[in-house]
């Protein structure tokens, strides 16, 4: 199969991936039963209220129909108004993602650099003690189940020491006394830039501990990978040559072992990206952070149908578009994959 | 696998301290869950007994672990939800095995438009984030842990087909399944005699490896409240139950949660070391 062939191939996946995702999710949503007509129309509805509510959802035509208005109003990027919150799913899930994304590209920014450092430095001492630790800390890392170590941490660092906040993306009262003007919507880059450095101060505070947890998985599989990497790279007849000539040690490692070792920790920093999306689902209702998986939970517990699929969609799109995206790049860098 | 090949491994397994460690730990789990009735100090509270005298109790030589809201001893309720993980673990691994190796040998033997359709669907279901899909299923069949477990052996299945397939592709050309096709035997006895047998141990290894992340995934459905019900008592839901007493009583989630930590570290660590041992290109650290 040739490159471009394959890139092809996997567009179309992708898309009748998300085609099935959303007949799946929209189908199955409507399976459930539940009374959204009631919970759209508000408090203590009448029942013409809630009549008049179903009609405006197309209730009361076929499931195919209600689907055919779905998928039109998908096409425009409307994902239907929440039952719950009575905003555009999107308009909800927009500021939701951007919570996420900012949790989780702190998450990874960190967890690349501390599971290169770990990995470089177990393979170099290979089977010394420090190896062996490393190894146990990596295992540890993708064996822990987020939604617990994240309260762990929570004991320690807020009610033991009392160093770091318990929850939330940051303050209220400090939000209500510097108030952020959002433009990204990352917090912390967004409080950088207008010069809150209240706000600054506070999200960066905030965002450690969810970060921390969410990390640890990554963190785990980069070890790994640059470990067993490095290993095979230091065997190389090139990295004997340059150790017959004199070359110093920490520049054979920095420069010429880890470069062939950090492509394929990229690679898995792309594969977690994916993994680490869903991960943030446990991590946000523990440290009760304001993205995605707390949003899709509560949206969840209410049977707030149009949310529960818009978050669904969403999610699956970008998992869908990261691996694709993870995966070119690795046959770019790679050409052994190419079939 | 050959038979002094299985013990050449094993071997190397109780060798290396980590996955020795692995074993123990396994071993340790296999014993609580079958005898939890004598171990555990109060059964009846591991099966829900409520103790309402003793709500919340710390750690003491009474009660090891604590007490939970309801008075029962976290201690036995932690030993009996070794019996559940297990439960899981295998069911899902062994449901997984039982839909995706029968779809890989079709898939692997077949070739042509059977193998494509079976291909394109096992992409399909690999793209899908598998925590969502699980997620998904749960939120359709209902709340429990038979759901659960379906959910679970649904997102899994594809690993086992892609990887017997691959095995299955190579054996076929294999002289003696040319042979035993050109004397005539049937599809189904080739499978059955000769590529079933020389492709499962691949497979095996692998189901052994996913337990622990199986344990992982259904712990962390308990935990959002798809999972086990009350008052059946499992790692994940106390750990969720123990949520909002965490910060006055600590015991309450940290130890069900610890149970969780330490049982899929020790799959991973016995895992890790048999992948390294069975990749070709790491065996020359072990041969």
């Amino acid at each position: 199969m040739k490159l471009w062939e394959y890139v092809v191939y996997r567009l179309i996946l992708a898309f009748v991936v998300i085609f099935f995702v959303v007949v799946i999710v929209f189908f199955v949503s409507h399976v459930i039963p539940s009374n959204p007509a009631a919970l759209w129309a508000g408090a203590h509805p009448t029942p013409e209220e809630i009549e008049k509510a179903r009609e405006e959802l197309h209730l009361n035509d076929p499931l195919i129909v209600q689907f055919y208005y779905y998928l039109g109003g998908l096409l425009h990027g409307n994902l239907g108004v929440s039952i719950r919150t009575h905003n555009p799913v999107a308009e909800d899930i927009g500021s939701a993602f951007t919570a996420t994304l900012e949790l989780i590209l702190v998450a990874e920014f960190f967890a690349l650099l501390i599971g290169v450092a770990l990995g470089v430095y177990s393979a170099v001492k290979k089977d010394s003690w420090i190896d062996n630790a490393s190894r146990l800390f990596a295992i540890s890392g993708v064996s822990l189940p987020a939604f617990w170590f994240g309260m762990v941490l929570q004991l320690l660092f807020f009610k033991q020491l009392g160093w770091l906040p318990l929850s939330g993306r940051v303050d209220t009262v400090v939000m209500l006394e510097h108030p952020l003007h959002v433009i990204t919507g990352f917090y912390i880059f967004d409080s950088l830039i207008t010069g809150n450095w209240t706000i600054f101060q506070n999200s960066i505070l905030h965002i450690i501990l969810p970060a921390a947890t969410l990390a640890m998985y990554p963190v785990g599989l980069i070890t790994r990978q640059v470990r067993s990497m490095m290993i095979e790279v230091l065997q190389e007849n090139y990295i004997r040559t340059a150790r017959s000539y004199g070359v110093p040690d920490r520049m054979i490692y920095m420069k010429y072992a880890l470069k062939n070792a950090i492509s394929p920790a990229l690679i898995v920093v792309g594969l977690s990206l994916a993994y680490t999306l869903v991960g943030a689902f446990l991590v946000e209702i523990i440290f009760n952070w304001p993205g995605l998986g707390r949003y899709a939970t509560y949206a969840i517990l209410s049977m707030d149908y149009p949310a529960i699929i818009g978050v669904v969609i969403v999610v699956a799109t970008a998992y869908v578009f990261i691996n694709l995206i993870v995966d070119l790049l690795q046959m770019y860098i790679d050409p052994r994959i190419r079939v | 696998m050959k038979k002094d090949e299985i013990i050449r491994v094993l071997k190397i397994m109780i060798r290396n301290k980590l996955s020795l460690l692995g074993i123990i730990i396994i071993l340790i789990l296999v014993v609580t869950a079958i005898f939890a009735p004598f171990l555990a100090p109060y059964p009846k509270q591991a099966e829900g007994q409520p103790n309402l005298e003793e709500k919340l109790q710390p750690p003491s030589s009474k009660h090891w672990f604590g007490t939970d809201y309801m008075g029962r001893d976290v201690l036995s309720r932690v030993i009996y939800g070794a019996r559940i993980s297990l439960l899981v673990a295998i069911t899902v691994v062994g449901l997984g095995l039982l839909i995706g190796v029968p779809l890989g040998l079709l898939a692997g033997y077949k070739g042509g438009a059977v193998d494509a359709v079976i291909m394109r669907t096992t992409d399909i279901f690999l793209s899908f984030p598998p925590l969502l899909l699980a997620l998904l299923i749960s939120v359709t069949l209902g709340r429990g842990l038979v759901n659960a477990i379906i959910a679970l052996a649904v997102s899994w299945w594809p690993w086992y087909t892609r990887l017997i397939r691959g095995m299955a592709v190579s054996i076929k050309e294999k002289p003696y399944v040319e042979v035993a096709k050109t004397m005539g035997v049937s599809n189904l006895k080739i499978i059955a005699r000769h590529i079933l047998p020389n492709a499962i141990s691949p497979v095996i290894v692998q189901g052994t490896m996913d337990m622990g992340s199986a344990i992982l995934e259904a712990s962390a459905l308990s935990f959002l409240g798809l999972g086990v019900q009350p008052p059946t008592a499992d790692w994940g839901l106390m750990v969720s139950q123990g949520k909002d007493y965490l910060l006055n009583y600590w015991w309450y989630p940290t130890f069900p949660g610890l149970a969780i930590f330490i049982t899929v570290i020790a799959f991973n660590l016995v895992g890790d070391t048999l992948r390294e041992i069975l990749d070709p290109r790491l065996r020359r650290r072990y041969l």
